[in-house]
């Protein structure tokens, strides 16, 4: 599959990171302290971040469909990014939510964070993993558990 | 005078520190995408690299799902590493470290690493690609996300616990 890429496939991807990450960095986002004040309501200017960020995708996301046709580099149409939603989506924000109003840190801003040398964010990032591979781990077992209750599906 | 001065007060101190580096910085993380996305038609976010990586030491099923994207992930968060080190190497002047204890980045790690995969997506996933598509779902995570993380980030700050 990799091999019938596109050449300029990756380095896309990674000029798309690299403005991303340079992005974070400037909006402070990449510092936990910034986002703690944001969140105890000391500095709203983050809302700027995620709105200044959203309206740049919604743009998009509205004039690519109607406008270009296929995605150059890999051959795709456009779309929206549209999740089905479930009580998952609830639950899972709600434990997103407390971890990001303990630590200040998300994702994409964690891996920032460590572009801006702040190598105590490795911290964040080994919970991340941890917490990534424990919800793999019981969900791949009740995914079991729930294919040999029901039979085939 | 009096009349102009008011809003300027009320917006210093919401604002702090101004709105230029926020919008400015919040427009650059749009632009990422959206690079990404005409090239590809990718709505890339940050949390799926989590599990994604994963799945080169483990075969469970949840991560092997994301075998055929795991390598450009990769190379996705390395460019975020880079162009984070491009910025504190222009604007910043060296290294730039936090305060905040290890266990609140531990602890809020491990949950943030559960919540973000479990709820299909992070600030990136659901706030700036998802928003930006005007997806309900996504609408809904983030107001979900946002609202428990100021009643977390008030409680403990109540508790005294700082940084």
């Amino acid at each position: 599959m990799s091999d019938d890429r596109h050449p300029a496939f990756m380095p896309l991807i990674l000029v798309g990171g690299l403005v991303f990450g340079f992005g974070l960095a400037y909006s402070q986002m990449a510092r936990p302290e910034v986002v703690l004040d944001f969140l105890q309501f000391e500095d709203f200017g983050l809302v700027f971040v995620m709105f200044g960020g959203a309206a740049v995708t919604g743009v998009t996301f509205f004039l690519a469909p109607r406008l270009l046709g296929r995605a150059p580099l890999t051959g795709d149409t456009f779309e929206r990014r549209l999740k089905s939603f479930d009580r998952n989506v609830l639950i899972g924000g709600a434990i997103f939510g407390v971890g990001w109003g303990l630590s200040g840190i998300c994702p994409g801003a964690a891996y920032a964070s460590l572009g801006i040398g702040n190598v105590t964010i490795l911290w964040a990032l080994a919970g991340m993993f941890i917490g990534a591979y424990l919800q793999g781990y019981w969900r791949t077992r009740s995914e079991t558990r729930d294919t040999a209750a029901t039979g085939a599906d | 005078m009096v009349i102009e001065a008011l809003p300027l007060q009320a917006t210093a101190e919401l604002f702090p520190n101004g709105i230029s580096r926020y919008a400015v910085g919040g427009l650059l993380v749009g632009l990422g995408t959206v690079v990404i996305y005409l090239g590809t038609g990718i709505s890339a976010g940050a949390s799926t690299f989590l599990e994604s990586t994963l799945s080169y030491v483990s075969d469970r099923s949840r991560f092997q799902q994301y075998v055929s994207s795991r390598d450009w992930r990769v190379v996705f968060t390395l460019g975020i590493i880079l162009g984070a080190a491009v910025y504190a190497a222009v604007y910043q002047g060296g290294a730039w470290t936090t305060d905040v204890q290890p266990w609140r980045l531990l602890l809020g790690g491990v949950f943030v690493g559960i919540g973000t995969r479990v709820g299909k997506g992070c600030t990136s996933g659901h706030g700036v690609c998802g928003v930006g598509s005007a997806s309900k779902t996504s609408i809904i995570g983030v107001l979900t996300f946002l609202a428990v993380a100021i009643i977390t980030a008030q409680l403990v700050a109540a508790l005294g616990v700082s940084p």
